[in-house]
């Protein structure tokens, strides 16, 4: 400002220069506007002059709509082609809210055409909650002829409310497959923003459902299909009349497993009533063989939106048949780590296969007394018979002499503690305790601290220890394999339904652990010895093939069973855990297995027999004789 | 009594520009007529913006009686509260349909962008303004950097279409401030050179709507689609139309958003090329009042701020029409003064207000 005291006048003419300027920029900037404005000036004439012949033909005479259309999704089958998701084509009766003016009195007289249950209204409600007004949303599912009939007659009535022919989603073989193939349901909004995040929601235009659970999820991509388009001529009012254009949907991919589904069945029928989960894989590429989560629960409920009666009675029950055992619950190994620890033991040189130590029946460390199974003691032991009898007492001495660390540097070799990579979602990773889990798990300074008294019970596979029947299975399929390990997948090929090229999902190997083959060969033959002299000779005689095993019993304290129990259930649910695993055949394993039935005492006993079926069926073909013509 | 009335009159048109005002009134009423006939004759939607249009008048004329120099003095507090809350919905705000823009204030909810639509341009011309005396080089590089923070943190959210408008708005401003030519012309080569740049570090899907964008045919289910009906909607208009009420496009729900975003492709359709002229020739007729406005505004905070409302003002209107008619890309502008929705309306109005206030008070200050 001082400026302009001293000099005003140059002041002034400045700001006329500057005013100059600005002039001519601002009329820079007019032409500017005038020049873009005869640029629209100029589309227009282009478009309504020019080409309005054009765009008449298409507005006037053919008043064209495009319309998406949903593309059959593939189907899942088993190695053999046994059917396990498929599609069939039915009625259903939708009704579009925003087009309709009171719905309970739209529902009230729909109900005295054709069948509407409470179920459904309860359905339709949910449904109506998830969704924005303008969808159709289907109150009735799979009308009969005759409904369909009676509801053409009445179909002035009813304004919004329409029939339509749609594809249905069908699992056959129901809750046996559940937790493995899974199910689609209705798109919900989160996924509706999850797929215009990726930019697929167009592929969506004409698709009401999405795998929601098991392969239906995680191989959704495959599976869905490409969505076609057609251009159709709609009359006055909308209806259409003439197909011009059409560009035909791609069907999805067919699944083909490595899954036997009547293995599966045996495995899960085995199971008796009992609660549990079995795994199979083939050691050599790592194909999921049979997986099983008992119980499970009919998939046909949730693909047009579970009712929710039906939900909280699946969600509450005390058996949890939601929760997919096999790869998210987590069991502590019990006796079935003992082959893991004795490999270990070689593997560190801890231990030769002849050392033998003297077992009083206890083991006495800081204090405390670690029992043995048996009260009197098994005498010398030695490596091979640490793992025939199961004896408690080797494994106490042997895990103070290893040191957890080191025990939990080797079982991660083997996958124990974390995710295998299974091609399906929701898989946990159990606990694999060592010094620094214990660090990161807990907040406390003093519980942060690893005692060694805890490492002595994490040889016998109790303690902190929890794993996944899965990583069990894969454990037990790497050791059968002589130590390389293999990616463990249920898918075996994607076929193209038009093409049929099949695009294989490669066995792959995820490492060699590297294992001196006379370490493994020592532990295999204890594993032979266990079905043969050992804890499950008596479950094994007669078989005409050579199989290996180990039983192991644990306790209770892994899966969260909920926290309102049935008083009648209460002792049942504090009993022990059977666990086995097995392979066979010993010397070339074609499939290694392991099962976990919950609080059912001993491994022998309960866990071992359902081994014994999968394995006669899946080596001999063999049925077994108490369920054989149940199903 | 008729002296009140006199005073009356005289305190409610004493900053309002006439003229500015009368094309107003003519493009609101051809909105509502619009309005009616993409609503299938529906009061409902007609009657609710009738009162959004008042309620826009109003914030005109309370707009028209501020003086400029309080203006002056909301720029910085205005534009550092917007970043702050711009800054508030990266960190805490609500995702709507995949794109962060809502931010939670008490018990509504805000789109911070739309007060950057009006808080940056005043901020710019506060700014150079400021430094009026002695404009450097290092001056339009701070300002700039203005532009930059808030722009990037809308292209973040994503919202494309709002950062490029912002972009445009800042972009005036600096222009008419009078960035060298040398600066202008060296930042436009630089720019076409990166081109390549930054198609290659474009994500798959954005070059995939980028090729929508050059030929919508290509998505005819996703975004193509919208540009697909409009074009049929315009160019079936022919040179008289179909008649107000009669555009089948409208009436058989082939256009989308047709209330909002494309209601141009219902004009288009009812009232043809006749009616798109006589359109642009009221949206010149505004435009043309504001930039005379504009020139002859006292102070440079004033002149800038005036170009920057202008020349937005005609930014809108031209981006909409030309998304309509299929010559730019479908981003989420509404048509000025026509579009149904109040927020839209309301920005417009507050930017006119600003510009009679502009001209009425020089007035003052001079006699």
């Amino acid at each position: 400002m001082s400026e302009l005291s001293i000099n005003p006048g140059i002041e002034i003419r400045d700001s006329e220069r500057e005013l100059d300027r600005f002039r001519r920029r601002l009329a820079i900037l007019g032409f500017f506007v005038l020049t873009l404005f005869s640029l629209l000036l100029l589309r227009f004439f282009y478009l309504q002059v020019i080409q309005h012949g054009h765009y008449s033909t298409l507005a006037e005479a053919n008043r064209i709509s495009i319309l998406p259309i949903a593309p059959h999704r593939g189907i899942i089958v088993d190695r053999n082609g046994v059917m396990l998701a498929h599609n069939y084509s039915a009625y259903t009766l939708e009704i579009t809210p925003s087009k309709v003016q009171n719905l309970d009195d739209t529902i009230d007289a729909l109900a005295t055409i054709v069948e509407i249950t409470p179920r459904d209204r309860r359905r339709f409600r949910k449904l109506l909650e998830e969704s924005k007004r303008f969808e159709s949303l289907p109150i009735r599912t799979r009308l009969s002829d005759e409904e369909i009939a009676r509801f053409a007659v009445h179909r002035y009535r009813f304004p919004g409310v329409d029939a339509k022919a749609r594809l249905f989603r069908q699992y056959p073989q129901g809750e046996m497959f559940s937790h493995v193939v899974g199910h689609i349901g209705r798109i919900n909004q989160r996924e509706v923003e999850q797929l215009e995040k990726e930019d697929r929601l167009a592929n969506y235009r004409g698709s009401d459902y999405i795998g929601k659970t098991g392969l239906e999820q995680s191989y959704e991509k495959f599976l869905h299909g490409t969505t076609g388009v057609e251009e159709v001529e709609v009359d006055s009012g909308g209806r259409a009349v003439r197909t011009l254009s059409r560009t035909p949907p791609v069907s999805g991919n067919n699944l083909v497993l490595n899954l036997d589904a009547k293995l599966q069945e045996v495995a899960y029928n085995a199971f008796g009533d009992r609660r549990g989960a079995l795994v199979a894989i083939d050691p050599a590429t790592g194909g999921i063989l049979a997986f099983v989560s008992k119980p499970g629960f009919d998939p046909n409920l949730f693909v047009d939106g579970i009712d929710p009666q039906s939900w909280s009675e699946l969600n509450g029950s005390p058996d949890k048949p939601l929760l997919n055992r096999a790869s998210a619950g987590t069991y502590p190994p019990g006796s079935t780590f003992k082959p893991f620890m004795a490999l270990a033991a070689l593997f560190y040189g801890k231990r030769t296969p002849q050392q033998a130590i003297s077992d009083p029946g206890y083991y006495m460390f800081g204090g405390h007394r670690f029992r043995d199974d048996k009260v009197d003691g098994h005498g010398m032991v030695d490596m091979y018979k640490s793992i025939v009898v199961s004896c408690d007492t080797y494994y106490y001495v042997l895990a103070n002499d290893l040191g957890i660390d080191p025990i939990a540097r080797f079982m991660a070799l083997f996958g124990f503690g974390s995710r295998t990579g299974i091609d399906i979602a929701g898989e946990v990773t159990g606990v694999l305790p060592s010094t620094e889990w214990k660090m990161r798990r807990f907040s406390k300074p003093e519980q942060k601290k690893w005692y060694a008294g805890e490492t002595i019970s994490v040889g016998i596979g109790q303690g902190y220890n929890n794993y996944t029947p899965l990583q069990l299975a894969s454990a037990t399929a790497t050791l059968a394999n002589d130590g390389v390990m293999f990616r463990p997948h249920i898918v075996n090929y994607i076929e193209d339904i038009r093409t049929r090229d099949k695009t294989p999902i490669e066995p792959k190997p995820l490492r060699d652990l590297g294992l001196n083959p006379e370490h493994i060969k020592v532990i295999k033959d204890a594993m032979v010895g266990v079905n043969k002299e050992g804890t499950s000779a008596r479950v094994f005689a007669g078989a005409p093939y050579t199989s290996a095993g180990k039983t192991g019993t644990s306790q209770v304290i892994a899966i969260k069973q909920g926290e309102k129990y049935v008083e009648s259930r209460v002792a049942e649910q504090h009993r022990d855990h059977a666990l086995f695993i097995a392979y066979a055949p010993a010397d070339k394993p074609t499939i290694a297995l392991a099962v976990i039935a919950e609080n059912s005492g001993f491994g022998a006993r309960a866990a071992a027999p359902v081994a014994r079926q999968v394995l006669d069926y899946h080596l001999l073909g063999k049925l077994p004789q108490a369920t054989e013509g149940k199903r | 009594m008729p002296f009140m009335l006199r005073r009356l009159y005289r305190f409610m048109t004493r900053h309002i520009d006439g003229i500015l005002l009368c094309g107003i009134v003519l493009l609101m009423f051809t909105g509502l007529l619009v309005l009616l006939s993409a609503s299938n004759g529906s009061y409902v939607r007609v009657s609710g913006q009738l009162v959004n249009m008042l309620v826009a008048l109003g914030v005109m004329w309370l707009f028209a009686n501020i003086p400029p120099h309080y203006l002056m003095r909301m720029a910085l507090p205005l534009f550092v509260l917007g970043c702050g809350l711009l800054i508030g919905v990266a960190l805490f705000g609500d995702v709507v349909n995949g794109a962060r823009r809502w931010l939670h204030v008490g018990v509504t909810r805000i789109q911070p962008s739309e007060l950057m639509k009006i808080a940056l341009p005043l901020m710019l011309a506060w700014y150079f303004n400021r430094n009026e005396a002695s404009l450097k080089l290092r001056n339009y590089a701070i300002a700039a950097l203005i532009l930059a923070f808030p722009a990037a943190l809308i292209v973040r959210q994503p919202d494309l279409g709002t950062a490029l408008l912002i972009i445009a708005s800042g972009s005036y401003v600096i222009f008419l401030a009078g960035l060298s030519w040398r600066v202008i012309a060296t930042l436009f080569v630089a720019g076409l050179a990166s081109l390549p740049f930054l198609w290659s570090v474009l994500h798959d899907y954005q070059r995939q709507r980028i090729m929508t964008l050059l030929d919508p045919t290509g998505d005819p289910l996703g975004t193509g689609y919208h540009t697909i009906q409009s074009t049929i909607a315009v160019g079936s208009g022919g040179i008289l139309g179909k008649g107000w009420m009669n555009g089948t496009q409208t009436h058989l729900d082939f256009i989308p958003e047709r209330t909002t975003d494309f209601i141009f492709a219902v004009y288009a359709e009812e009232f043809g090329l006749l009616g798109n002229a006589v359109l642009l020739v009221l949206y010149l007729f505004l435009i043309g009042r504001a930039m005379v406005i504009t020139a002859n505004a006292p102070t440079l905070f004033a002149r800038l701020l005036a170009g920057a409302i202008t020349l937005t003002f005609f930014t809108y209107a031209f981006v909409n029409i030309g998304m309509v008619s299929g010559i730019l890309p479908v981003v989420g502008v509404p048509l000025p003064l026509i579009s149904y929705g109040g927020t839209s309306l309301v920005s417009i109005c507050l930017g006119f207000g600003i510009l009679m206030s502009i001209n009425t008070h020089k007035k003052l200050v001079q006699t």
